[in-house]
């Protein structure tokens, strides 16, 4: 099991960003589409905390870096989902499973991952990327995670941690702290 | 687990953060400069061409969650349609109802056939497949033809209606196609009316069709409302043919002080809803 864990999570970050870069697309609201990897690596991040989602925040954001129409510097997706995956582990004890608790964690993280994605973009000079824009993309952004993750965040928890140790995984979590 | 304190447990997770952190911020440094001779190049290559495919396959099974797409609509939007539906009803009531979307297609390929064989060009038909969303701040497009179909760099990407942007990265089986609305994008230009030159740039509008501006070479030059731009085109084709419609003039603002004109463009092509592309590989006749 230990061994076929990484694998299935792996494919999962594949699907996520073929999900997020070729179907979703259809569903896209003023452009707009759902982050499915970055709330993947929230998921992840609620479900394993920061140090696990931190490293897979990292792979899952070179996928997306590398995945075609990108063109953009190698890196920023990366450094923006280690971040973002950090941030949401650490508040994962707070938000205990209960469904606004994690609504609210991925409203903050969304808007923490697609403003630090901006500004990477700022800092680097490249065109296309203005605060004006961001203001605009970044609260529809947050609004259509939410409402995708809803639906992910379950998926995501049974793929990360298996259906019967989730329970066990979160009052362990508790216990700690 | 328990016997792990937490403190430690936080050092060794802030560590890796860190580690994680740096490790990033190279590869954006790697990329970011050393530019064209960048070593991300063959990287970007090879996951194209293992990723492109994937994001074909994904395209071409869940096409029908287009039919979703279409409950996301605005009302302003949906009565406009319905008012164009309505004719269009009328319309083909007395054809045959064949296939609605291989119809649409089809007529979308006669389309570039069209123009491809008034302006000489030979083209490969592509389907769009993947887009990146507003998030990414870019307007680029995965198009599921590569150097397998003799797709290059810098090749012109047109649709039925008009010019689309140009290839700025293939490998074997995909292409990623900048668009013309791309605050990257430059094309030469020329107003139809009076044969001036001008460069048309992307306004980099994230969303829907997007607008154009033109600057023309002759500043004293006045473009007129509702003139056609075509494409100038360049030694060699590339990166864009020449002819190729690329917009309408929609707007001239002038400002009296520092005596510059701001000339916005309609483009032909709708951006926001592109699905079959043609890459022009060559030129059939001379021109």
């Amino acid at each position: 099991m230990s061994a076929i864990r990484p694998a299935l999570v792996a494919v999962c970050v594949i699907v996520c960003v073929v999900l997020q870069l070729s179907v979703f697309t259809q569903l896209a609201v003023a452009a707009v589409v759902p982050d499915i990897a970055m709330v993947f690596v929230i998921a992840a991040a609620l479900a394993r905390g920061p140090s696990y989602a931190a490293g897979l925040g990292f792979c899952a954001g070179l996928v997306l870096d590398l995945a075609p129409p990108a063109d953009h510097t190698l890196g920023r997706w990366a450094l923006t989902f280690v971040i973002v995956g950090y941030l949401a582990g650490l508040v994962r004890q707070d938000t205990n499973r209960s469904v606004v608790a994690s609504a609210a964690c991925v409203a903050a993280s969304v808007f923490i991952g697609t403003s630090v994605f901006a500004l990477s973009g700022i800092v680097l000079g490249e065109s296309g990327v203005s605060i004006a824009r961001a203001l605009q993309v970044i609260p529809l952004a947050v609004l259509y995670d939410v409402a995708v993750a809803l639906v992910l965040l379950p998926v995501a928890r049974a793929v990360l941690v298996g259906r019967d140790s989730a329970p066990a995984q979160s009052r362990v979590g508790v216990g700690v702290r | 687990m328990l016997m792990r304190t937490p403190r430690r447990d936080d050092n060794r997770s802030r560590t890796r953060l860190v580690l994680l952190v740096l490790a990033a911020v190279a590869v954006i440094s790697l990329d970011a400069g050393l530019g064209t001779s960048s070593p991300a190049q063959p990287v970007r290559d090879a996951a194209s061409s293992v990723l492109g495919p994937v994001e074909s396959v994904a395209h071409k099974a869940l096409t029908p969650v287009r039919a979703i797409g279409d409950l996301f609509t605005t009302r302003a939007d949906l009565r406009r349609d319905n008012d164009a539906l309505l004719e269009e009803n009328a319309r083909l009531r007395n054809q045959a109802n064949t296939a609605g979307v291989d119809t649409a297609r089809l007529e979308e390929l006669e389309g570039i056939a069209d123009l491809s064989t008034a302006n000489g060009f030979e083209t490969v038909q592509a389907q769009v497949v993947a887009i990146g969303g507003a998030q990414s701040f870019s307007r680029a497009v995965t198009i599921d033809v590569g150097t397998a179909q003799g797709v290059r760099r810098d090749m012109t990407v047109l649709n039925a209606d008009g010019l689309v942007g140009r290839v700025v990265g293939v490998s074997r089986s995909n292409a990623t196609v900048l668009l013309l609305v791309d605050a990257r994008s430059t094309v030469g230009a020329r107003l139809s009316g009076d044969s001036e030159l001008g460069f048309v740039r992307g306004d980099g509008d994230l969303s829907g069709a997007g607008r154009l501006t033109l600057s023309t070479v002759d500043a004293a030059a006045v473009p007129i409302e509702g003139d056609s731009v075509v494409s100038w085109g360049s030694r060699g084709q590339v990166p864009y043919v020449a002819g190729v419609p690329i917009g309408r003039v929609e707007s001239v603002a002038s400002s009296p002080r520092d005596q510059s004109r701001t000339v916005t463009l309609a483009p032909y092509a709708d951006f926001s809803a592109l699905d079959v592309v043609g890459v022009v590989v060559a030129r059939t006749k001379g021109r």
